[in-house]
């Protein structure tokens, strides 16, 4: 299991100085399930980036297990933290999906058996069994996706960091990261995506970090996150409360992040049940 | 100037099956077409196909007829095509030049190769920028933006040209909500000034906003189509791989469990 920490971290882009993140401070726990939201620009990938090394912070560090990113290797980093990211054709390389799965478990030293179970089972979350011969370039962009994240969910790391994985996908494939996700974390592993659907945080996250302009604007449960008094803050980095939120605010029902809970508030004795059919 | 699509099929080269089959597809002007289904149902090829640039530039075979009205565009060369119909991919990376130094020279380059007078390139690259709000990044190298930023600078790219046919390929994906609401509203603009618009997204959201009419495709096909507002409330669209709006998906929740939907819709307004 693996604890992260960020402590005032800051990074500038080489190239035309850009403050990408500007001091941000986060702690999170093993087993967490967090969703990093926050306006385009807002530096949530460049955050992403440095929590398995494949950026270095110009100010501040990144902890892992109380140990200094800093100070460990690529090789370490890449063993504890897996990332997707969002472009998979960044991250897929390989002539077949099997040994597309199969390089990253390899180069953690993973062989037989145990190589072939966590190619197995990370064939059948992402629905890829079947497709283990195909060239990763003659499955359409969504499957490519999937793959991308196969190949990461088979190197069984502890931390699973994803950069949007549901844009591209479709009702089945939104639910197979959900899946996906909701075993992850079901096995204690930490699960950090980076979404801008709002209606798939507040179901699949159980807390929810807000970014504007490289800082950290808000932290806490989807209830709190997409409360009525937040929103001015999501409205300042172009995001909003997904709709059951706003419905349950419009009816007084106080804070309603999903359709379940603004059901559970409307069944509820005296929350003006004259809604009941 | 109607694009129409009649019988299309097309057949990507070295594959045995058929990507489209037997497509009949009216893109009038001033009208905004969503195009929906499932991954790998068809899509992204019939943009590529209304397009131009299959099979013009991707190869492969098409069969039927593609028609500006009336008038078959199978001997257009791609330049005379590309000066009728925009398309935007969904990945923005493969849309940028990658050789222009300047989110404004990107944005820029589209209006210049229209051989436009000077204060008319600078007029549209201009009002594009600020369309979507990234006027703030003129300045900046598109390379070193943000996967949405990307986006939004090639949208904008594609605005400055101010296309009478405008094809879409997951505009959205990868934006925040108000970057997402901003293209709709750009869409919305372009189609009331005569455009004609197919745009292919997962965000049925943004369809219930903007389309006039749906188009459904499975396994290449035409399912489904029809008025947006009355194909995005039909429970088959879910059996075809589409979520449905956020507000269609409350509304069966709050069904299902005995609440008035009604109550929630008036709630919603």
């Amino acid at each position: 299991m693996s604890d992260l920490a960020v402590e005032g971290l800051v990074h500038v882009y080489a190239d035309g100085g850009v403050r990408a993140l500007d001091g941000v401070d986060l702690r999170i726990g093993a087993g967490e399930r967090v969703a990093l939201i926050g306006q385009n620009g807002s530096g949530k990938t460049t955050l992403v980036r440095h929590l398995n090394g494949l950026l270095r912070p110009t100010e501040g560090r990144v902890l892992v297990d109380g140990v200094d990113a800093g100070t460990l290797t690529v090789a370490q980093l890449a063993s504890r933290i897996g990332l997707v990211f969002q472009d998979p054709d960044r991250q897929v390389f390989a002539g077949s999906v099997r040994s597309e799965i199969e390089f990253g478990p390899r180069n953690l030293g993973r062989s037989g058996a145990a190589l072939g179970t966590a190619v197995r089972e990370a064939l059948a979350a992402t629905g890829l069994d079947g497709e283990e011969r195909t060239n990763p370039y003659d499955l359409g962009g969504s499957r490519r996706k999937l793959l991308a994240l196969a190949s990461v969910l088979a190197m069984e790391t502890p931390v699973l960091v994803l950069d949007e994985p549901t844009t591209g996908q479709d009702a089945r494939g939104v639910a197979r990261v959900r899946a996906v996700i909701d075993r992850a974390s079901a096995a204690g592993r930490t699960v950090i995506a980076i979404s801008h659907d709002m209606g798939f945080v507040a179901e699949a996250f159980s807390r929810v970090i807000v970014m504007r302009a490289g800082r950290v604007i808000l932290d806490g449960p989807p209830a709190t996150a997409f409360a009525e008094e937040a929103w001015e803050a999501l409205g300042s980095t172009y995001l909003e409360p997904p709709l059951a939120a706003r419905v349950g605010a419009r009816l007084g029902l106080g804070a309603t992040p999903t359709d379940a809970a603004l059901i559970e508030a409307l069944a509820a004795p005296g929350s003006g049940g004259s809604a009941q059919v | 100037m109607a694009l129409t699509l009649r019988g299309v099929g097309y057949r990507y080269a070295g594959s045995t099956e058929p990507a489209l089959l037997d497509i009949d597809l009216d893109l009038p002007d001033g009208r905004v077409v969503g195009l929906v289904g499932a991954s790998e149902s068809g899509k992204t090829t019939l943009c590529l196909v209304v397009s131009g640039l299959a099979p013009r530039t991707v190869g492969g075979r098409i069969r039927g007829t593609v028609e500006f009205d009336g008038a078959s565009v199978d001997d257009w060369p791609m330049h005379r095509l590309s000066q009728r119909i925009g398309i935007g991919f969904q990945n923005p990376s493969t849309q940028l030049s990658q050789v222009s130094g300047t989110v404004f020279e990107e944005v820029a380059f589209g209006p210049m190769n229209l051989a436009l007078a000077r204060d008319e390139v600078l007029e549209r690259t201009w009002s594009a920028l600020a369309a979507l709000r990234i006027d703030g990044l003129a300045e900046r190298d598109p390379r070193r933006l943000s996967g949405g930023q990307q986006q939004l600078v090639a949208i904008a790219g594609l605005l400055a040209m101010r296309p009478s046919h405008l094809v879409l390929d997951e505009p959205t994906a990868q934006l925040d909500p108000a970057g997402t609401r901003l293209v709709g509203e750009a869409i919305g603009r372009l189609a009331a000034d005569g455009a004609s618009i197919l745009v292919a997204e997962q965000k049925t959201d943004l369809l219930a906003d903007v389309a006039d009419d749906l188009v459904v495709l499975d396994g290449g096909r035409v399912a489904m189509r029809g008025p947006a507002a009355d194909l995005l409330a039909d429970a088959a669209l879910e059996r075809l791989g589409v979520a449905p709006p956020a507000s269609i998906r409350l509304g069966r929740t709050a069904e299902a469990a005995g609440i008035d939907p009604a109550f929630l819709a008036e709630a919603r307004s």
